[in-house]
Parts: structure tokens; sequence; C-alpha cells
């Protein structure tokens, strides 16, 4: 018997997702590029400030006070970008060796923020008067002369000018960050629904039951409005599945007896179904179309291929303190898959996947999935769902809705 | 006049079959229904003893699908006389449709639709006029004739087969077949292996020194090896190219491949003989 246990593939999509950016460099450059603009626009209107504020304090010439101003400005900006690029790239280097994940704060980079905002305060405003010294021809006084009011002030202004900086850009990186990210899983939510509505309106389904309709038409009326009812009932309940977040387990398996009453027709003395509810297990809670899925793969993967066709039986019964689903088919069977060369990839495994994700979501490692050779020895295929008695009402949400924000 | 021509239906759902069987009757009553079957083996088996002029193959069916059917069908089809007329019928499916265009193979969409239906009839009917046209004068324009159609259906089938062969995600590549005898299990490095051959549900596995059984089917083999190393040369057969010594063809269109290191001869079929060409 094989649990399956492994990531479903809807579930590693959702992560790779929404995972961080493969590295750090990348995620850094990627959020200063982004940033330029309002890093520019922000360091020069800070800096025009502080010119403004010079001038009218030590009455000197707005046009130097500009000058010198931007300059530090830019400069500060400078290094810190660069600090932060050389502190992404030396994480970079330290991950590859332990191979850790990329953390939150190393794609945002407040370490390497911390560590250019420290170094441009150091060098920054020195840098940006000998620059500024060099275009106007003017010998500013040392900032390192502590007795000059002037480069007190220089120096003063241009730390805070600094700190203010880097927390507003940081901040702003951050929260396009969140941004990102919550588009992501909601184009994930979308995606998953998508894939859910399509795996269950397969249009081959759809076009051979369309297909038989006509016939029917034609033969016998009034087994086609009976068709028609039973392809009435599967689609409203596919459309709205998604919307309600529990149905009794009687509804399930009135829309298992629809789904099948279509394939019956379809498939004529090929298909034989059995529907085994008992009468104090009706109203438990099941989210909706948790069986649909396993029935249909029972068909596709089973009875379809299957030139004699067979039997398909669904039974509910309680175990305990645990709810046993069983679907089982005497259909092909797993042994078909050979155990001599790897198993080829039957389907999309998106059904299955699908099913054992809603479980998890639900009921954590409480329920299960089993996918064995049927044992009763006719082959096929016998897949078991173990969910625990009684279900908890209040967060009987599916997996889409879960990740949905 | 020929006498009325045959048909056969291979339909795995009970009520279409009746249903094209119905409209059929309708747009060409000179049309005899021979047999309708529900799954691709007898579709093959029904069509090669019945020999109807025309076939409509359900692609999606139980045992093979009506692809594989044809395909074994242009291979076991005697040479004498002409391959059936193929309709191939689908409920939906892109993919298929798109090979479907590119070859111009006829093929109807379920459901059926009655003007669609006529419109495939009579162009069923003027290739069956084409064909009787060309037996009537018994002369040596016939040989030629015939073949060029024939070659024509089978490159259809041949683009078939490619494009459903190219719209299956390609699995990882086999390296080492692992064949069991009671608690043992041999260890067979791919390239060794000289042909594989289908045999009932195994595979036959041969190699230089010795052969073994998997329990494995071709189709699921066959996505798994490079295909330029490996060529499929018969619908049970796959050889690997390096090991064919020679290749003649035969008569019948088929052709006889020697191989190295093997005493017994393979052959390739009418399908694939176009993989033997001098250079």
């Amino acid at each position: 018997m094989t649990v399956m246990s492994s990531t479903p593939p809807a579930k590693a999509a959702r992560e790779s997702l929404l995972a961080s950016p493969t590295s750090a460099l990348a995620a850094t450059w990627r959020s200063l590029r982004l940033g330029a603009l309002r890093q520019v626009l922000l360091v020069g209107g800070i800096s025009l400030g502080i010119a403004v504020l010079l001038t009218a304090l030590t009455g000197r010439g707005l046009l130097n006070n500009v000058l010198y101003s931007c300059l530090i400005g830019l400069l500060c900006t400078l290094i810190v970008g660069l600090v932060r690029l050389g502190v992404a790239w030396i994480d970079d280097r330290l991950r590859a060796r332990q191979s850790a994940p990329v953390t939150e704060a190393q794609a945002v980079g407040w370490r390497g923020a911390l560590a250019g905002a420290l170094l441009a305060m150091l060098i920054g405003p020195s840098m940006g008067m000998w620059l500024g010294d060099q275009v106007t021809g003017l010998r500013s006084p040392s900032l390192l002369d502590w007795g000059s009011a002037s480069a007190r002030f220089t120096v003063v202004v241009s730390v805070l000018a600094t700190v203010v900086c880097v927390v507003v850009i940081v901040a702003f990186e951050r929260l396009a960050e969140v941004r990102t990210q919550a588009e992501a899983a909601r184009r994930l939510a979308a995606d998953n629904q998508l894939r859910l509505l399509q795996s269950q309106l397969e249009p081959h389904m759809l076009f051979n039951t369309l297909a038989n309709l006509r016939v029917l038409v034609g033969l016998d009326p009034q087994r086609a409005q009976d068709m028609l009812d039973h392809l009435i009932a599967f689609l409203r309940s596919t459309l709205t599945a998604s919307r309600s977040s529990n149905h009794p387990l009687a509804t399930e398996f009135e829309r298992l007896a629809d789904y099948l009453a279509l394939m019956a027709i379809r498939m004529g003395p090929r298909l034989r179904c059995q529907l085994d509810l008992p009468s104090d297990l009706r109203d438990l809670p099941v989210p909706p179309l948790l069986l649909q899925p396993l029935v249909e793969n029972a068909i596709k993967h089973g009875l379809e291929p299957h030139v004699q066709g067979g039997e398909i039986v669904v039974a509910a019964r309680r175990e305990g303190r645990q709810l046993v689903l069983t679907v089982r088919d005497t259909g092909v069977g797993l042994a078909s898959m050979p155990p001599a060369i790897p198993p080829a990839l039957p389907g999309t495994g998106f059904g299955l996947a699908q099913v054992r994700e809603r479980l998890s979501t639900l009921h954590g490692s409480a329920a299960t999935l089993s996918l064995e050779p049927d044992p009763g020895g006719l082959g096929g295929t016998l897949v078991t769902l173990r969910l625990p008695l009684p279900l908890p009402p209040p967060v009987l949400r599916s997996a889409i809705e879960e990740s949905a924000p | 006049m020929n006498p009325a021509p045959r048909a056969l239906i291979a339909e795995d759902e009970p009520l279409l079959a009746e249903g094209l069987r119905a409209e059929l009757a309708a747009v060409w009553p000179a049309l005899q229904v021979v047999a309708s079957v529900g799954d691709g083996l007898s579709a093959l088996a029904q069509t090669l003893a019945l020999r109807p002029e025309v076939c409509f193959f359900d692609i999606r069916m139980p045992g093979c699908s009506g692809l594989e059917a044809a395909q074994a069908l242009a291979e076991d089809w005697p040479e004498a006389t002409p391959l059936p007329l193929l309709v191939f019928v689908t409920a939906y499916d892109d993919h298929a449709l798109q090979a479907f265009e590119a070859q111009a193979v006829d093929y109807l969409v379920k459901p059926l639709d009655r003007q669609r239906l006529a419109a495939c009839v009579a162009r069923l009917q003027a290739r069956l006029a084409a064909r009787s046209a060309e037996q009537a004068p018994a002369g040596p324009g016939l040989a030629v004739a015939d073949e060029g159609t024939l070659e024509q259906t089978l490159m259809q089938l041949r683009g078939l087969l490619a494009a459903a062969a190219g719209a299956r995600a390609a699995p990882p590549r086999l390296a080492v077949i692992q064949a069991q005898v009671g608690a043992l299990v041999h260890l067979v490095p791919v390239e060794e292996v000289l042909y594989f051959e289908a045999a009932d549900k195994y595979v036959r596995v041969v190699t230089a020194e010795r052969e073994h059984l998997i329990r494995a089917s071709l189709r699921e083999l066959l996505p798994q090896l490079d295909p330029a190393a490996f060529w499929q040369v018969h619908r049970g057969t796959v050889v690997q190219a390096r090991a064919i010594r020679s290749a003649r063809r035969e008569e019948s269109g088929k052709v006889t491949l020697t191989l190295k290191g093997r005493a017994e001869t393979l052959t390739a079929s009418r399908l694939y003989a176009s993989l033997f060409k001098g250079m």
C-alpha cells in the first residue's frame, strides 16, 4: 500500500510562485533598479531643502549650497546602493556554501542598507565637499575640523538626511515586495480554481455527453430528458462547488450519482456502479466535490481503457473516530504500470493532488488518502480517504479559499 | 456498377455508434455497415476479416486507440487490395484536430453535424469512384496509381503518429532496464539492447548475449528511449540503429533487417520503410 505523502504538484507550484528570488543579489538589484527614480527624487528634494536651510542660516550663496548638498546626497545614495549589492553578493556566496534559502531580510537588504548608511555617513560628506571644491575652485573647511560651525552643521545634517533616506527607501521596497507576493498568491489562487474547473468541465467529457444527448433526443426523448437533468445537476454542482465550503455527504453522493448516470448512458453495459451510503452518515459535512475527482479517475484510468468495462463502488463507513470513504473500481488497475521501467506519466495527476491538498488543509495529518491495487483480487484500484470524525465545523474551507488573500 | 460499398464503425459508446449508423443511413443509403465494434483490437481484427471499403474509427477507445488500430491496419493489410478509406472520429482534442488538418485526413467531430457528415461522405464517394475507375481498365497504369494512394495514406499515418507522440510530455530517458526472473533482477544497460519486441503483455529485451522478458508495453517504453538511437520499425519492434547491419527492400514494400551479433532478421513494415534509404 502506498500512502501518498510527497509534496503535491499544486503545492509545489504555489511554493515556487511565492518563493523569494533565487539570489539576494538579483533581488537587491531589482529593487534598486525599480526604485531608482524615487530615490533620486527623494535625495534631490532633501538636498535642495538642506541647501535652502543652509542659505537661510549662513547667508552664503544658494547655488553653491545646492551643488554641495546634491553632490553629498547623490554620493551617499551611490555608496548605500553599492554596499547593499556587495552585502547581497556576500550573502549569496555564504548561502551557496550552506545551500540555505534566501531569507526575506536578505532579499530586502536591511543589513546591507545599514552597513551602507554607516559608510555613507563616514565618507559621503567629505567626498562630496571635495568634489564640490573641484567644481567651484573654492576650498571648504575640512569636516574633520570640529571647531568649524559649518563643518559640524554639514556632518550632522548629512547623517540625519542619510538615515531618513535609507529608512524611507527600504520601507518602500519592503512594501513593494509584500505587494508582489500578495499578487502572486492571488494569481495562484485564481489559477488553481481555473484548473479545478477545467478538470471538472473537461471538453472531451462535455462534448461526448452532448453527442450522446443529440442521438438520444431522436431515439428516446424521455431518456434524453433524464440525461439532460443529470447534466444540468452536474454542471450546477461543479460551477457552485468553489463557492460553498461544505455540504452533507448525502449531497456529495447525489452529485456522484448524476455524474455516474451520465457515464452509464455513455458507456452502456460497460459501466456498472453502486453507491453505498449508510443513513447515519448522510448529514456529515464534507467539502464539495471531494470524491468527484476520484470517481472520474476510476472511470478515466480504470474502466474506460478496459475493453470489458467493469464496476465502480463508492462507499462510506464509520471506523472508530474516522469517516472512511472508498472508491473501488475493477478496471485495468495500477498493475498495468510495469515494474521494469518507471511509470509513464498518467494524466496530469491534478485530481489526486488536489484532493490530497484539500484534505491536508482541512485536517493536517489527521486525514489520509491511499491508493492501492484492489485487494478483492479482480484487478482494479482502491482509493481510501480517512477523515477524522466529527469534522471541525468552522474551518471547512477548501485549499483554494485558503490561499486567497 | 460496383457492389454496394461496405463500412465498419469502431466506437466504444453504444449510443454514438448507433447515431453514426443512423446518420450514415440518411446521407449515404447505399452504404452497408457490416460491423460495429467497441474497441480498438476488435476494430483491427474485424477490418482485416471483413475488408470494408470505409472505416470510421473513434480516437479514444479501450484496447488500443483509433490511431494505433489504423497503424496496425496499414502494417497488416494484404498488398493486393487497396487500404480502406479511414475516417477518424473524435469528441474534442485540439491537438489531434490540428494533426488531422495538417495531414489532410478525413475526420468527424462529435457531436456529429449533418452537413459535415454529408461533405465527408461526398469526398469518400468521390475517392471510391476514382478507385473503381482505376481498376476498371485493367492495364499497366493500375499498379502505379494504387501505389500512389497507398503511399499517400502511409504518409498521412506517419504524420499523425508523429504528432501523437510529440503531444505527450517526454518522460526522462531510461538508462537501465531491470528484468526480473524469480528472485533475481538482471540490470540491462539500454545501450546494450539490440532490439525490443512486443510479446502479448510483455516486451522481449534482446541483447547480443541473451534476452529478457519485462512486464511493459512498447507504448510505455518508447517515449523513454532516445529516438535517434532507437528506431521504431514496426508497431511491435524497436531496434537500436547501430545494431542494424543491412536493410533489404522486399517486393511487398516491407524491409528485412539483418543485425550485428544476432542471426535472426527483423522486418520493418511499409509504414516505416522510408527510414531505410541509401544516402
